[in-house]
């Protein structure tokens, strides 16, 4: 980014340094931890470290949405999940399932850091093609820019995206709908696993 | 936009006088927790014909100091199965939050300090509200965790339901949230107050209709785990919900938390629906007056969430999901597509309402279709208590003799 004057401010360079510390950390955490709820909650703490991150780009609604979506509905999904299944256990990491999949993983991730700081040499990833203009217009704040884009150039992709979530609410509905003709179902249920 | 504070680039006295705010309204948060603690004690114990807390103080002013200083030497126990670092973290990750969403709430006007002119609230993020929507989403780690890292029955229980009323009545709240966003045009609390202080018809709660403020406070009192939506601690099911392993300075933090919160919800409300710290000002020290009107207004919603606990009794944990999201949510999204409908023009206004009211009869109908079904069901099958309870003891016999199995 040679073409770019970085012109940060102390303020800006600190809340920067202490948001990548934050998110680093988290990150390296989710890796390594034994416990599936501790890498849980280093993830929580990695999405704040982005959420202040966002908050330096300006980009305010991102970063709110960020802590409302991820942060407040997926992880606690995560937790349910690891919670009532009870997989909240140490497991052993001898044995590998899959033995190739740390090489693979290893070259993956130097792949997707190269792909990184190639887009990042360009003026791609810094929105200059972008349709939707600036993130905070002329005198305008960041969430109406937003909304104005969502609603009007990209209304088509929106509304499709959000089909997709309906259909996706009602796919799992009908799955976990179970139909209740006879009420010996528990009992039989609970004979099958004990013969078994 | 933005605290006139920042204005003119952070130096040393805008950094001191950004941390001074923060400490002041830490402190008076403390303090008024505290006052918050004797007065629900005090009130519940008159509407009970009881005396209360009368021993520590003048009226037993200092009755949740003493305690506060009790639990704090108290012998602080870690139950032997839990998590050792979720355990302590749990506890700060319900404090913090409840702090953090009062720092958006705006108590005053301007006031002018030694040449630095700023706003009476600690920050004022142009994300404003939904500042609040995400540390009240986050709130639930607390209690989830606190549940949990316990390693014990009664609090995981208590947990996963805390975690499932919270999330339940999210969603509502948001919606309602939405609503005054949307009439007030802005994101920001301090324009959303601005834009209420013309007259009392500008308030939020008479601009939006009453029924998002109404959503708004039954959601907040779900999300604050308060009567009648406490079951997340009933002590005749749970012994005392996610916190029962805790105990000493980590319960008094549980404790906090939960009276912090009351204060901060009760604040949210007035910002969002009564117009904040709006009212009739004298010229004799002008800026008081606002944080009068503003401190007013939240006690009267202080005195309402005790008087709700004397009065109701608790709901049952189907009615609560019930509740959630077969009456509020779709009230909730039905209102804001009216309001939105209404802003376009009275055409379209009438249009959604008459839509609205249509899909409010077949809800209706669809949820009284299920009950029925559900009955006849139930009377087919002969699922009455009679045949529920021999299933059950069905049940437990077959998990014995597999236990049995299992053991040998």
């Amino acid at each position: 980014m040679g073409h770019l004057v970085l012109a940060a401010t102390v303020p800006d360079a600190v809340t920067f340094a202490i948001a990548a510390v934050i998110t680093v950390t988290g990150a390296l955490g989710v890796v390594l931890s034994r416990n599936p709820v501790h890498a849980a909650l280093m993830l929580i703490m990695t999405l704040f470290g982005v959420a202040v991150l966002f908050v330096e780009e300006d980009a305010q609604f991102l970063a709110a949405v960020q802590v409302i979506v991820y942060a407040g509905a997926i992880v606690v999904l995560f937790l349910f999940v690891i919670m009532l299944l009870g997989v909240d256990r140490l497991e052993s990491l001898a044995a590998e399932p899959m033995p190739a999949q740390r090489w693979v993983a290893l070259g993956l991730g130097v792949l997707g850091l190269a792909e990184i700081v190639l887009l990042s040499r360009g003026k791609w990833p810094l929105g200059a093609h972008s349709v939707a203009g600036t993130v905070n217009g002329a005198g305008q704040q960041n969430v109406s820019v937003l909304g104005k884009a969502l609603f009007t150039t990209y209304l088509l992709p929106f509304e499709i995206t959000s089909a997709l979530l309906v259909i996706a609410v009602i796919g799992a509905v009908v799955l976990a709908r179970r139909p209740r003709t006879a009420g010996t179902a528990e009992i039989e249920d609970h004979a099958e696993a004990e013969d078994t | 936009m933005g605290d006139p504070l920042f204005a003119h680039g952070v130096g040393l006295a805008v950094l001191i006088i950004a941390i001074v705010k923060v400490v002041v309204v830490f402190a008076v948060l403390m303090v008024a927790v505290m006052l918050m603690i004797w007065m629900e004690r005090k009130v519940i114990s008159d509407m009970q014909n009881r005396i209360g807390p009368n021993r520590a103080g003048p009226f037993g002013l200092l009755q949740s100091l003493a305690d506060g200083i009790k639990l704090f030497f108290k012998e602080d126990l870690l139950p032997d199965k839990a998590d050792r670092v979720v355990f302590r973290l749990a506890p700060y990750l319900t404090l913090v939050p409840a702090f953090l969403i009062f720092t958006i709430v705006p108590i005053g006007g301007a006031v002018d300090i030694a040449h630095h002119a700023f706003d009476l609230q600690v920050a004022d993020p142009p994300m404003g509200i939904l500042f609040l929507l995400a540390l009240s989403s986050v709130s639930v780690y607390g209690s989830m965790l606190a549940g949990w890292s316990s390693g014990s029955k009664y609090p995981l229980l208590g947990s996963v339901r805390a975690s499932a009323q919270m999330i339940s009545y999210e969603a509502a709240m948001g919606l309602a949230v939405a609503a005054v966003v949307l009439e007030d045009h802005t994101l920001s609390t301090r324009a959303i107050v601005a834009a209420q202080s013309a007259s009392v018809l500008h308030w939020g709660v008479i601009q939006t209709g009453i029924v998002p403020f109404l959503i708004f406070w039954v959601a907040a009192t779900a999300e604050l785990n308060r009567p009648p939506f406490d079951l997340v601690e009933g002590e005749q099911e749970l012994v005392g919900g996610f916190h029962t392993e805790y105990s000493s300075i980590r319960f008094a933090l549980f404790y906090l938390a939960e009276f912090m919160n009351m204060i901060t919800m009760s604040a949210i409300m007035v910002t969002l629906f009564f117009g904040g710290p709006d009212g009739p000002g004298f010229h004799f020290l002008p800026w008081v007056w606002p944080i009068l009107w503003f401190v007013g207004k939240t006690f009267v919603f202080l005195y309402i969430y005790i008087w709700i606990r004397a009065a109701l009794p608790r709901l049952r944990y189907d009615q609560l999901m019930d509740l959630g999201w077969k009456r509020l949510i779709p009230l909730a999204l039905g209102w804001l597509l009216i309001i939105a409908a209404f802003r376009v023009d009275d055409v379209w206004g009438f249009a959604v309402f008459a839509g609205c009211l249509l899909a409010a009869a077949a809800l209706g109908q669809s949820i009284r279709v299920g009950q029925r079904r559900r009955q006849i069901e139930a009377e087919t099958t002969g699922e009455g208590r009679a045949a529920r309870a021999a299933k059950q003891v069905q049940l437990r016999a077959l998990a014995a003799r597999s236990e049995e199995g299992g053991a040998r």
